[in-house]
């Protein structure tokens, strides 16, 4: 594959040095401040906003030749957008690549957090379409900076028990809102409610990209990170009661895959690396068939 | 037997050399050539220039080009590659009046010095098709003049000569940069100019509209509107003076609204204004009808709600790189979200049934 | 301009800019631990730690403030030269680099606003020496506790008490960096 940063074509890691140090920047405060949105010049990158720009940024001034990157959507390192995005790494950074939580040093993500354990010296870089958590009950950036200044956080309590009064239970099972260390109310990108818990007390770095919305905020490792909720109505990570068709697993967040006109379904583990390690090491589901017989 | 989706790498190069031919087209058809393109669709080379906030015909041609004509697409492309450009450095500010006019139309005065140019306009074409361009007919030239030099003054001067229209101070400090720093509200009006002449020409048009139908009218009338190249010059600190490094064609309109005074402001004339690369004058129109509304804080005038006098509201939205991006990205797989949601229903479904059912 | 102010940047930025961030990072997301920061040569009395830090998160949009025996002519045209950035004073300083002592009073380095807390000074703290061991750091990026030898506690309790407001630190020795951020809590032992 040509590297085009080898050719002069682009710099190392596309972005160009001052952008690289104003990124930085805001990185480390983000990392100073937990939860608290750092406002960043985003740029125009060669993709799409909203296709994870802010992921690319944040990446991009974090990647070191030596990295090994793991790009997933979804859970999955084959859906389109993260072949796309980790091409692009190849090609502008030259960095080795991999779809091995275990062995990734720097994991993009978009809407998941992988199911093996993370582990010190990693970075996972979450891409995230609106950083605020009180922007869908406040539309407006400067009342929402003053709510955030001020720790006005009853809107979005007032929100969650109405939901308990209307519904018996809190109707929000993604991107569900955290505190951190606190103090900051944060959005954890839309990632299912089943992946808070890995959220907090996480050995790796966790960097959050917003590019259209130009804010970066982060969660260092081992930081306290509560998901709302109520004494009488505890927070609970839910997940199809099912295990894993494939590898049997039972404590996996699970994609619900139609496999026929008549209604048939059949559960997978979203975090394909997780499921064919598993597979590789003789799991074998209600449907699977065992490795061994060159099956998936 | 279910095998998860793989091969998206080979799935994306296969969409990629499709799109490839389907942009070519017929190949018993001529391929269009760059200049072809930058003489013969003059106005969407503009747009792309003015939305993707680099002056560069030739490379705004390209872009319509590779973008199969979705102008948005080719802003795009512009924006992404402006963004790798160095900066060697920034001109001084252009000045207008030097302006060497295709185009001046003032409607507030019937004759004024330097005269009204109509210049090449649509206006008073009817919009009857024209059927001898489909057979490729040769255009008649067009009758000529020797041009007028010297500069062209503002009308906008001769009413701030009797005091009629608010005072414009000079300001010589250096405007923030929107693609530099990140915005911050409230934006003051350089940087809401920024933001408003790389906007999306139809939101900023729709805008405009809204205050002439009354959602934050500003009585507007085009004091004046320019078409024209001017000069652009650079210090350079070896020499000591500003030397000119190039021309780009800009249209600039001045709205001169009438202001019946405020708490704070007397009864005069205020201003609204348009800069925009290139010949897009409908562009330059409605952003001097969004600059003015988007003043009413600075005038002193009550805040009636309109869409067009929240800043918040126009700068967050007026862009269309954003726009698209993230209005497109929901076509991206969002299965992880939607089986929660799935789950959740179901739950709550369930739980409603059994409430149903023990009811009755 | 002194002759030496032209040598001592990194020879190939982009790769070497990119290894000190991650030693940064690290440091700052993990207070109390230990990084290398290297590839560069800045002028004494700049250790190496200090001048590639300064390389790598400093540039003509950043302000710096060089304090006591950081602010001679040797590291201010070696700044000038290869960082482009301002010079200022300690109250408008983004980046403040020297010693401890002679970074202080502390109060003058802006602490960020209650809407903008990052909007806050990095102090680079020149250190005699650096190991994990002293006050006892609890907080984010602290698995139980950690162990820096700090060159005081008052004025890190202080800045703590400040939160989400306060500066960064940086606290450099040779080659070697740890971080304490604003989030961290110091307790003597």
């Amino acid at each position: 594959m040509t590297e085009l940063f080898e050719t002069g074509a682009y710099n190392f890691a596309y972005l160009d040095e001052q952008t690289k140090r104003m990124i930085r920047r805001a990185i480390l405060k983000g990392v100073a401040v937990p939860g608290y949105q750092v406002p960043f010049a985003s740029r125009e990158m060669p993709m799409p906003y909203g296709w994870g720009t802010g992921g690319v940024q944040v990446t991009a001034a974090c990647l070191v030749p030596e990295d090994r990157l793991k790009v997933i959507d979804q859970g999955a390192d084959d859906t389109t957008n993260a072949v796309s995005i980790r091409k692009f790494f190849q090609r502008t950074a030259g960095v080795a690549v991999t779809e091995a939580t275990i062995e990734a040093t720097v994991i993009q993500t978009r809407h998941r957090i992988p199911e093996t354990p993370l582990r010190e010296g990693q970075i996972v870089v979450y891409q995230v379409p609106i950083p605020e958590p009180l922007r869908f009950l406040e539309p407006r950036e400067t009342e929402t900076r003053k709510m955030h200044e001020l720790e006005e956080y009853g809107l979005m309590h007032v929100k969650l028990y109405e939901d308990i009064a209307r519904h018996g239970e809190i109707a929000t099972s993604y991107a569900y809102p955290v505190k951190v260390e606190g103090r900051y109310v944060m959005d954890p990108s839309p990632i299912p409610k089943f992946d808070n818990p890995k959220l907090g007390d996480n050995a790796a770095i966790q960097l959050f990209g917003a590019g259209r919305e130009q804010r970066i905020y982060a969660v260092p490792p081992y930081t306290r990170v509560v998901s709302l909720d109520f004494d009488d109505h505890p927070f609970t990570a839910s997940k199809a009661p099912h295990d894993c068709d494939l590898c049997g697993a039972k404590g996996s967040y699970l994609d619900e895959v139609i496999t026929d006109d008549a209604g048939s379904r059949m559960y997978v583990c979203s975090d394909t690396d997780f499921c064919a390690g598993r597979r590789a090491a003789g799991h074998v589901g209600r449907l699977g068939v065992a490795m061994a017989d060159g099956s998936a | 037997m279910y095998v998860a989706v793989k091969g998206g790498e080979r799935a994306i190069d296969n969409a990629h050399a499709w799109l490839a031919e389907e942009r070519r087209g017929d190949p018993a058809v001529a391929e269009l050539t760059l200049p072809q393109i930058r003489e013969q669709l003059k106005l969407a080379v503009n747009r792309v220039m003015a939305e993707g906030s680099l002056f560069d015909p030739d490379l705004a041609a390209l872009a319509i080009k590779q973008a199969r004509g979705d102008l948005i697409e080719a802003i795009f492309l512009i924006r992404a590659y402006r963004t790798t450009l160095p900066r060697l450095g920034t001109s001084v500010p252009v000045d207008t009046a030097q302006m060497a006019v295709d185009r001046r139309i003032s409607a507030t005065f019937k004759d004024l010095p330097g005269g009204q140019v109509l210049g090449p306009t649509f206006d008073y074409t009817h919009r009857l098709l024209d059927f001898a361009l489909a057979a490729e007919g040769e255009a008649p030239a067009a009758a000529k003049a020797p041009a007028t030099p010297g500069p062209v003054p503002h009308v906008t001067g001769f009413l701030n000569r009797d005091g009629l229209i608010e005072e414009e101070p000079r300001d010589d400090a250096t405007p923030a940069d929107l693609t530099r720093t990140p915005l911050e509200l409230p934006a003051d009006r350089p940087l809401r100019l920024q933001a408003i002449t790389r906007g999306d020409e139809g939101f900023i048009l729709s805008m405009a509209y809204s205050t002439q139908r009354g959602y934050g009218r500003t009585h507007a009338f085009v004091g004046e509107l320019r078409i024209g190249r001017v000069a652009v010059e650079m210090d350079i600190p070896e020499l000591g003076f500003a030397v000119e490094i190039g021309e780009v064609e800009l249209t600039e309109c001045e709205t001169v609204n009438q202001f019946k005074g405020s708490k704070t402001e007397p009864p005069q004339f205020t201003r609204g204004y348009g800069l925009v690369f290139g010949k897009t004058e409908r562009k330059a129109i409605a952003m001097s009808l969004v600059d003015r509304a988007l003043r009413w804080k600075e005038l002193g005038e009550d805040n009636i709600g309109a869409p067009a006098q929240d800043a918040e509201f126009v700068l967050y939205h007026c862009d269309n790189i954003q726009a698209t991006g993230f209005l497109e990205h929901i076509k991206l797989p969002h299965y992880v979200d939607f089986q929660s949601e799935l789950e959740l229903v179901r739950r709550l479904r369930a739980e409603a049934m059994t409430m149903q059912e023990a009811a009755e | 301009m002194t002759p030496d102010a032209l040598m001592g940047g990194f020879a190939a930025a982009p790769q070497q800019s990119a290894r000190a961030f991650r030693g940064v990072l690290e440091a700052m997301a993990r207070p109390g631990t230990l990084h290398l920061l290297e590839g560069a040569a800045p002028p004494a009395p700049l250790s190496v730690a200090a001048g590639v830090a300064l390389l790598t998160l400093a540039d003509g949009t950043t302000s710096v403030h060089l304090a006591g025996a950081a602010n001679c002519p040797a590291v201010r045209d070696w700044v000038t030269f290869h960082i482009g950035a301002p010079l200022v004073r300690a109250e408008d300083a983004d980046f403040a680099l020297g010693r401890w002592e002679d970074l202080h009073p502390l109060n003058r380095f802006r602490i960020g606003l209650p809407d903008y807390p990052d909007r806050s000074a990095t102090l680079i703290v020149e250190v005699d020496r650096l190991k994990a061991q002293g006050p006892r750091l609890t907080g984010p990026g602290i698995k139980d506790a950690a162990h820096l030898s700090l060159p005081e506690v008052a004025a890190f309790r202080a800045n703590r008490a400040l939160f989400p407001l306060g500066f960064d630190c940086l606290l450099t020795c040779g080659a070697r960096v740890a971080g304490l951020p604003r989030s961290t809590i110091v307790e003597d032992v």
